[in-house]
């Protein structure tokens, strides 16, 4: 096996001599390339952010900004990045160095102060404007207050990038005027060409191991063998658990660039959605398909965080507060389990069975989630927390309705937040179906929803308020949808 | 006009340049302390043993086990303190203290080959403690008596007889929220001994001087032995003016004792639970007012939690107390400030140092008290504004008080408030289940220490012999863009491009003695003193140059590097102007200083003029609210504010988005919890990470943002005209929160008085729309509330 490379604003690197559970960001920053910040080392502030490129949705390779403190150098073998200093091109002798698009703009307009955050938000900003999609579209509201520039910058793109001195709104600027890469661009150019492809790693210092295999069976063979194995995709959940609580772990084992992990499938009865793509890719190659994720999408975690999470990561930690189980337990998807010797599938309101649980054992993985067809026509998901970007629910609700002749035949409501393991809000389904989709039916139900689960008091929110926000999503959803139909 | 506030033909002030440091900063090459360790060869790294209870006496301290992990090279303890075990300037923060004050109170430091080994030395070091009872909240410190440092009392008037003579008296009390700086670079301090012994340290300080002293008194040494610089900071917000000094210290004690460059840098978890934050406070007000709405009377005790040691607690109170007025006059007054003691974090400055905190207390009163005077709020705080010839409580008459109206008019123009309350009054009348407000609020903050020995300012300006400049001053680069005003000051003054001036990294050898770079007071003091340090040396060269051209030099003006003579063709280049004078022997360096004329304060009597002038601002915000949820958004801000002249427009604008944003944050969204509960993590910072403390995002700003400098507004009394801007424009905010609490009264019918806790979290407003909607069900008339009040 060659030994551990990784190709840095177009130099090649050894990894070695860093230890396994070196994360890019210290790696970086031991070779110099200190331009790329730790702010708080659990990807919520972006000041790490760097690019990679990756596998693309429209083109064979998409520059995709993540965050660099989480996910382990190792992770990256084989594989090429750019940080805010390989944006810019160094200048004649004496002269400063020519300054990248996303950086000039970002320079004249005042969306530097302290310039800690900067290198960050440039790369987020970079991995936009490199974005194949990003369509160029009059904005017809006439700008300020909306979310998509006139460029076609969407600002979603720095919701995981924290700037403590500006207020942003230069920063805003900088996006929304940004151009289009010239032809001549190098990195615009390297999107045409094919990937770097995923490499075989083992990854070896002291007692602690990274490992990659190149096919799904041996990883579960590997698996079998080493049960102390941490299994990971983006990094994005273990990266933190590295970082904040020093874990370390004797062999971390990746799966996200498995072919068989990395499918996406629209059947007449199903749709198959492979553990191991990012909710970005999930988000644009799914487009409007389920609106129910087409709405939960923007609304998890941020852009930097949904370039490495995936959906298999999510239910993998088996956390009673990520934001798809709810969505996906009101879509009534299932899970599907492999290992070596097989697969079965799991219904998702199966799947967890205490706080962190579930029945996945140490040598399955989470091969793919499938959504049942034909999906219900009234979804909404309703995200309760203190800020509207980058935070964790305090109390999440999804619902999948089917309202037919203005009467409730499914319900179908995933809840967050509120229990031990994401649940269904089984009285409360009870109490809607066969019931019409009425205010009176809304006040009548209402109560029974409010009731769910046995919310808790944290630093998030009172068990009072969580409860309230149960008590009230019935009513918000009732007068969303009959607004909608008013309208 | 002023000689210090006139400025030239074609200043370089005034120009709306970028950061001096944008190229660096988006190239991701601006160095930060930290980023110097990989620079510098065999580091050694620290990490602190924390001590995860509230409150308990040290009994046992075992480092043994540390030293037997691989790589751990020394455990830093009180016993290797050579000088004075002591952190602070009050001498109640010992660096390696005997009793654990608060829940991750560090009590020793390991030293390792890696950060690793650090962190597993430091796990292995076994600390006994013998618990003691700890206070945690405000209201148990209250309640127990436990105060520290000066209790002042500003009073003028006669209360009693104001109280008397009101129409309408209310009270009540608000227990407010402190909050974290989170900089985006925390705590780091990089120390090594050179081959004369002489310490240096590269510290991300905000006071390089007080550092040095620190430094220097642990080491026991003298601050001439002590060398410490800075670089720039990522944010410092007033949490680098006294809390780097310990880290420093340990670093340079850690490189004293291994001889070896020791790295000191907090991760964010560390930072947030060894670091002090801004003040909350508790207030209690009974406040009278006329028939007409009129502020008769104001009697208050506002407490401050100071946390475990007095740090800048005394001069935060201070200012809190001095900024109770905010833009209104109040006649007769009473107000009271102490600092509870208790077993968290040592609170400190936090941009507005107490003046925000001051201020919340009186904009909470008039946003609470207007439904009850049926009074639209607006209207009630015009009524109170000063007029000519007022003073505030603390006996400084308030100059321009035209000032208030006028960026209170404009901002009411600009933002057409008068039309969007008719479109919001529609769109509520139709919404029940969303509701907008708008809500305006006014500033006037005092500009300068209000200990008047730190108004002083320093610089050291050196000419080269190829006209190059490079300036020094006692000012850190926080992000606030002080250098680049300083480039701007220098290149003004001399009349030179800007490319002809640098600027050096501030240090203590360069500057001696300088205060903080804090009060928002950064560009008068320093600038002053650079502009001092140039005329000097203008003068030097208008001798030679007059020479030259056959002139006298008071008829000789450089302006862009060239030196011409009044009424005469004759031209000499600024290169060969420094060439000739280097020939000729003049001196082409230059000391200059500054310091603020006509400031006189009585800590005792709390009385006098503490401040050279005050800047002043009006915000007008419009939020919109879920009234399922209580989550809001902020659709529009329109600001006008008071820079002066402004030194470098697209830096101010800068500073007053940025404050008002962070102000914002405060007020509505960053939310810490303690643990008060008796369990055993009692004490302990539950928002302890980016992910549970949540400041703005692009999500938080104001869909549109509308910021304006109020024109024609020089300001005699500071450099080139320009006024301070750091801090004031940070409680611009109140704007925010105020709108919130008329939102959440809009799901409620007329009159009713909304209490609103801070931050306003959704769930905050959440609870101020149900308390409204409570009240529509059964109405509290506006005289009953008065009557319950005890009026």
């Amino acid at each position: 096996m060659v030994a551990a490379r990784i190709t840095v604003n177009g130099e090649e690197a050894p990894i070695a001599p860093a230890p396994a559970h070196t994360t890019v960001l210290d790696f970086l920053r031991e070779r110099g390339l200190t331009g790329t910040k730790e702010g708080c080392a659990e990807g919520e502030c972006g000041a790490c952010s760097i690019l990679v490129a990756r596998p693309g949705v429209d083109k064979p390779t998409d520059w995709v900004a993540v965050n660099a403190c989480l996910v382990p150098v190792a992770a990256l073998d084989g594989q090429e990045v750019v940080t805010s200093e390989g944006l810019a091109t160094a200048g004649a002798p004496g002269t400063p160095p020519v300054l990248h698009p996303v950086q000039e703009e970002m320079a004249v307009r005042g969306g530097s102060q302290c310039g800690y955050c900067t290198p960050g938000f440039v790369c987020s900003m970079a991995a936009e404007y490199y974005r194949p999609d990003r369509c160029a579209h009059a904005d017809a509201e006439g700008g300020s207050g909306a979310e998509h520039g006139p460029n076609g910058f969407d600002l979603h793109a720095l919701s995981g990038n924290l700037c403590r001195c500006t207020g942003y709104r230069p920063i805003r600027d900088a996006a929304f005027a940004v151009g289009t890469p010239t032809d001549e661009d190098p990195l615009a150019r390297r999107r045409e060409q094919a990937p770097p492809a995923p490499v075989a790693t083992a990854y070896v210092r002291d007692d602690s191991a990274f490992l990659r295999k190149g096919t799904l069976p041996e990883t579960l063979r590997l698996l079998r063998e080493r049960p102390d194995a941490v299994v990971v995709a983006g990094s994005t959940d273990w990266g933190v658990e590295v970082n904040i609580r020093s874990r370390r772990a004797g062999c971390v084992v990746a799966v996200d660039r498995l072919p068989e992990l990395r499918e996406l499938r629209v059947g007449s009865d199903a749709i198959e959605i492979g553990a191991a793509l990012t909710l970005t890719e999930i988000e644009r190659r799914l487009g409007g398909e389920v609106p129910l994720l087409a709405e939960l999408f923007p609304q998890f975690a941020s852009r930097l965080i949904r370039n490495g999470a995936t959906l298999g990561g999510n239910l993998g930690t088996g956390s009673p507060i990520g934001d798809s189980p709810p969505a996906l337990l009101a879509l009534e998807a299932s899970v599907v389990l492999a290992d070596a010797d097989g697969e079965r599938e799991v219904p998702l309101a199966e799947y967890f069975t205490g706080y962190r649980q579930s029945v996945r054992r140490a040598d399955e993985l989470i091969r793919s989630v499938r959504i049942p067809l034909p999906l219900s026509p009234v979804t909404a998901f309703h995200k309760i927390a203190k800020r509207r970007f980058d935070d964790i629910s305090s109390v999440a609700v999804a619902f999948a309705l089917d309202v037919r002749d203005g009467v409730v035949r499914k319900a179908r409501i995933g809840l967050g937040g509120v229990a031990a393991t994401p649940i269904r809000a089984l009285a409360t389904e009870a109490a809607l179906e066969g019931r019409p989709w009425t205010a009176e039916t809304v006040e009548a139900v209402a109560p029974v929803l409010r009731d769910e689960g046995t919310p808790m008091d944290d630093h998030r929110a009172s068990a009072a308020y969580r409860s309230a926000m149960l008590g009230r999503s019935l009513l918000k959803l009732y007068t969303r949808t009959t607004e909608a139909v008013s309208s | 006009m002023s000689q210090l506030s006139e400025r030239p033909e074609k200043s370089v002030v005034g120009l709306p340049l970028p950061h001096e440091s944008a190229v660096q900063h988006v190239t991701g090459t601006a160095l930060y302390t930290d980023d110097l360790i990989h620079r510098t060869k065999d580091v050694l790294h620290a990490h602190p043993v924390q001590v995860m209870k509230a409150h308990g006496r040290i009994t046992a301290l075992r480092t043994e086990p540390a030293l037997a992990v691989p790589g751990v090279v020394r455990v830093l303890t009180g016993a290797d303190v050579p000088g004075v075990n002591d952190a602070g300037m009050k001498h109640d923060e010992p660096l390696f203290p005997d009793v654990v004050m608060f829940h991750g109170h560090a009590v020793a430091w390991v030293l390792g080959e890696t950060l690793e080994a650090a962190r597993l030395g430091a796990a292995a070091v076994e600390v006994e403690l013998d618990e003691l009872p700890s206070l945690i909240t405000l209201p148990e410190a209250i309640a127990a008596g436990s105060f520290h440092g000066a209790r002042p009392v500003m009073a003028t008037g006669d209360v009693d007889a104001g109280f008397a003579d009101s129409a309408h008296v209310f009270t009540g009390e608000l227990h407010f929220s402190d909050q974290e700086h989170f900089y985006l670079e925390t705590h780091a301090a990089l120390a090594y001994v050179d081959e004369a012994e002489q310490v240096f340290v590269q510290s991300s300080t905000q006071h390089p001087s007080e550092t040095q002293e620190i430094v220097a008194h642990v080491l026991g040494l003298r601050s001439h032995e002590v060398t410490v610089q800075c670089l720039r900071m990522g944010g410092g917000f007033g949490g680098k003016e006294m809390q780097p000094h310990g880290f420093a210290a340990v670093a340079a004690l850690g490189a004293r004792l291994t001889g070896r460059p020791v790295r000191v840098r907090l991760n964010r978890t560390q930072d947030l639970t060894m670091s002090g934050k801004r003040h909350g406070f508790h207030a209690q007000w009974r406040i009278g007012f006329d028939a007409d709405g009129r502020i008769q009377a104001l009697d208050a005790t506002l407490t401050a939690d100071g946390g475990w040691s007095l740090d800048l607690s005394e001069p935060v109170v201070a200012r809190a107390l001095c900024h109770i007025d905010n833009t209104y006059w109040i006649p007769n007054a009473r107000v009271t400030g102490r600092i509870a003691r208790t077993n968290k974090v040592s609170n400190t400055a936090f941009r507005g140092f107490g003046g925000p905190q001051g201020m919340l207390v009186i904009e909470d009163i008039m946003g609470r008290c207007a439904p009850l005077l049926g009074l639209d709020p607006a209207e009630l705080r015009e009524r109170n504004f000063y007029g000519r010839g007022q003073t505030t409580p603390y006996g400084q008459p308030v100059v321009q008080p035209e000032r208030i109206s006028a960026v209170w008019e404009q901002v009411k123009e600009n933002g057409g408030i008068a039309a969007r309350r008719r479109e919001i009054a529609a769109f509520n009348a139709a919404h029940p289940h969303t509701k907008r407000a708008l809500a305006l609020t006014g500033l006037k903050f005092g500009i300068s220490f209000n200990l008047t020995a730190f108004n002083q300012g320093g610089a050291l300006v050196l000419v080269y012999k190829d006209g190059s400049v490079l300036i020094n001053h006692g000012g850190t680069e926080m992000g606030q863009g002080l250098h680049t005003k300083m480039l701007q000051v220098a290149a003004t003054t001399l009349g030179v491009p800007l490319h002809k001036v640098r600027l050096a990294p501030t240090r203590t050898d360069k500057v001696p003695n300088t205060s903080a770079t804090a009060a928002s007071a950064g560009t008068d003091l320093n600038g002053a003193a650079v502009k001092n340090a140039c005329e000097q040396l203008r003068g030097r060269l208008l001798q030679v140059a007059a020479t030259r051209l056959g002139s006298n030099a008071s008829d000789v003006r450089i302006v862009e590097g060239v030196a011409r003579a009044l009424g005469s063709d004759r031209e000499l280049a600024w290169d060969e102007l420094v060439r000739t004078a280097y020939f000729q022997r003049v001196q082409l360096s230059a000391a200059g200083f500054y310091r603020t004329e006509g400031l006189h304060w009585d800590a005792k009597t709390f009385h006098g003029s503490p401040f050279k002038y005050f800047a002043h601002g009006a915000a007008a915000a419009e939020v919109e609210v879920d009234g399922f949820t209580g989550a809001y958004r902020i659709r529009r801000v329109d600001i006008v504010h008071d820079v002066g002249d402004s030194l470098s427009p697209m830096i101010d604008i800068g500073q007053v988005e940025g404050g008002f944003v962070q102000g914002a944050g405060w007020l509505t969204l960053e939310d810490l919890r303690w643990d008060a509960g008796d369990g055993p993590n009692r004490g302990r910072l539950l928002t302890q990470a980016a992910s549970t403390y949540k400041l703005p995002s692009f999500s938080e700003m104001p869909e549109e943002f509308h910021v304006t400098l109020l024109e024609n507004a020089g300001e005699e009394g500071a450099v080139y005209g320009s006024k301070a801007v750091g801090e004031p424009p940070l409680m611009l905010a109140f704007s925010v929160r105020e709108a919130l609490r008329q939102a959440a009264a809009a799901f409620g019918p007329a009159g009713v008085s909304v209490e609103l806790a801070s931050p306003a979290t959704p769930e905050a407003v959440y609870w101020a729309i149900e308390a409204a909607r409570r009240a529509g069900a059964s109405p509290v008339r506006a005289e009953v509330v008065e009557a319950l009040s005890g009026a």
